[in-house]
């Protein structure tokens, strides 16, 4: 298994799909390069229309289309997406529950050399805030088309995630069974649990095979719809393994860390850590350097599920 | 356009307003000054000239409207009401707490709604994804949307704008409810959008400026609009806000204050006596 961007898979998703589901229409902000929707474009070009630099155009067009019938998928970066557009997607999406997905790509600092204006840490945060919103940040690129379909069938409005970064396979299509809200037993274990989300499952898989050096069994939770949050999976994680590390490529105020430790701070409460971007803004570099400076590794799971235990009761 | 048909939907346009004002004071709350405004073109879009059927309001080959200054509700909902979509009786639950009838209009409840605004800028461009569906299903439904003046203001509406010349959206045709007034006075003190015409005309649409309160003239622009292809049409109305009660007109105060039980029947009976007017001009 190689690696691919779950851009990429993104883009050849909607492809893949526009074939099936004849009212699909994409647009895009001048974007569709680089987040992929030029390969639906390519297919369909009759379906695909560019809004231009204008995302609060580009998102409340598509709430005019999708009560017309349409199944509309909106794609800028996350920051532009999610950010800019925010109060669109809140009151001309949210509000009246359109038939909107929201495909936001070049999520997270991976995003790199483009540096903080671009590096969208805050995104899962705002969207979970809007009522009927459903939150998907796939892993991998099997995981990304999954998530494709599944907000196809699902009627109304979605935030899928995507990254820029080239990322393992982790999931094979012939076998992985994705299912909207539920989270995924990766590994099973007794002593923590590590409940991530995108690009940080693969750093949480190999987080468990550096703690495993150590003696430590730690159970790993791929947790890729936020919002409506797996609350099962999570409660039982904390009352079999009493300790629980989240890992997410965005700020830990807000997104899959707060979703987790809302669900288990009521329901189930144990010692917590929770790993992100700390509350800061991110930079110009390459992304394996930045991901490594901001503390988004395996190393730095690892390192913070041998905290968490040390306060197990 | 028949003199007696004219009258008619004058008439209908004072029904309008009389109802406008009921949601408002019914609610102690509400927007009177720009639903007044509007009155005279809702009567005549949904009176004379729009396909739409109360019996079946998400008929999919309807024609569309979005009220893109959505806080002019109480006009809409009026219009919707006198034209059957729901009970005019249900007009005076305005924006109670156990009524459909939201504040800013709610296509999720409100029958005849084609989209939720309320937001300003948005709901024009949401015309323009129903106006782009419509060309992508080769259909013939028509799309409106009344903007306010101050609304101009809003950069949304200008990307709106862009979009609709762009895409030769030609089955779209907006409104300017041009009142020159805003909540904090006149539109050329706060934040000047003028010159409007032109704006638009630079944004590559077909401008048409006419008088808010003539239906013959407001129908001679939406044909007129009609028949104009490649590129959508923006009918600028020179209006008066607050038109039909002699207190509210010209008012940047009566935006969004819901008059007392005084002024209401001042209000009502300066509309019924211009309805009488009407009457017996027959």
């Amino acid at each position: 298994m190689g690696k691919i961007a779950t851009r990429e898979a993104y883009g050849l998703a909607l492809a893949e799909f526009g074939e099936t589901y004849k009212d699909l229409i994409v647009l895009d902000a001048d974007l569709s390069k680089s987040t992929k929707t030029d390969t639906f474009k390519k297919k369909f070009p009759e379906r695909f229309f560019n809004a231009g630099i204008a995302e609060a155009s580009m998102i409340t067009t598509a709430a005019g289309l999708a009560t017309c019938g349409k199944t509309v998928f909106a794609s800028s970066f996350a920051m532009f997406a999610a950010g800019r557009a925010f109060e669109q997607i809140r009151n001309s999406i949210g509000y009246p529950n359109l038939n909107v997905k929201i495909g936001a790509t070049h999520a997270g600092i991976s995003v790199g050399e483009d540096g903080a204006s671009h590096q969208c840490l805050e995104d899962i945060g705002i969207m979970r805030t809007i009522p009927n919103m459903v939150i998907i940040n796939p892993a991998d690129a099997t995981e990304s088309i999954l998530a494709v379909e599944a907000a196809i069938k699902h009627h109304g409005p979605v935030y899928l995630r995507f990254g820029r970064l080239a990322v393992p396979e982790i999931f094979d299509r012939a076998t992985y069974k994705f299912e909207l809200g539920k989270g995924v037993e990766l590994e099973a274990g007794t002593d923590a649990t590590i409940v991530a989300t995108g690009l940080m499952v693969p750093e949480a898989l190999e987080a468990k095979k550096i703690l495993a050096e150590s003696g430590i069994n730690a159970r790993v939770i791929n947790i890729h719809t936020i919002k409506p949050i797996d609350k099962d999976i999570l409660i039982k994680a904390a009352s079999e393994t009493g300790a629980i590390v989240t890992a997410e490529e965005h700020n830990n105020i807000g997104g899959l860390g707060s979703a987790v430790a809302e669900v288990l701070a009521e329901n189930c409460p144990v010692p917590m850590r929770r790993v992100g971007t700390q509350d800061k803004f991110g930079k110009s570099g390459k992304p394996a350097i930045l991901l490594e400076e901001y503390g988004l590794t395996a190393k730095n799971i690892a390192k913070q599920v041998e905290e968490v235990i040390k306060l197990k009761k | 356009m028949d003199k007696n048909r004219v009258r008619e939907l004058k008439i209908m346009a004072n029904k309008i307003r009389k109802d406008a004002l009921t949601a408002v004071y019914s609610a102690s709350s509400g927007h009177p000054g720009g639903s007044l405004s509007i009155a005279d073109v809702l009567s005549v879009l949904y009176f004379e000239v729009m396909n739409v059927d109360p019996k079946n309001p998400k008929k999919e080959d309807r024609d569309r409207f979005v009220l893109s200054k959505g806080h002019c509700s109480p006009a809409l909902y009026a219009t919707l009401a006198e034209r059957g979509f729901f009970p005019v009786a249900d007009i005076a639950t305005f924006r109670k707490a156990d009524s459909y009838l939201q504040g800013h209009p709610d296509m999720k409840g409100v029958p005849g709604v084609d989209m939720s605004t309320g937001s300003l800028g948005q709901g024009i461009c949401a015309a323009n994804g129903m106006a782009l569906a419509g060309k992508i299903d080769n259909k013939d439904y028509r799309v409106y949307s009344i903007l306010g003046d101050g609304e101009l203001e809003e950069g949304q509406v200008w990307e709106a704008a862009m979009f609709a010349a762009h895409y030769k959206l030609d089955n779209l045709t907006a409104f300017v409810d041009f009142n020159g007034l805003q909540i904090d006075g006149d539109i050329d003190k706060v934040m000047s959008p003028l010159p409007i015409d032109e704006k638009f005309k630079a944004f590559n649409w077909h401008v048409i400026v006419t008088d808010a309160h003539d239906p013959e003239k407001l129908y001679d622009a939406i044909c007129e609009a009609k028949a104009t292809k490649g590129k959508p049409t923006v009918i600028i109305m020179k209006s008066v806000k607050g038109k039909g009660v002699s207190f509210m007109e010209n008012q940047a105060g009566w935006h969004g204050n819901a008059p007392n039980e005084e002024q209401y029947n001042q209000a009502i009976s300066e509309l019924d006596a211009q309805i009488k007017e009407l009457e017996v001009e027959a």
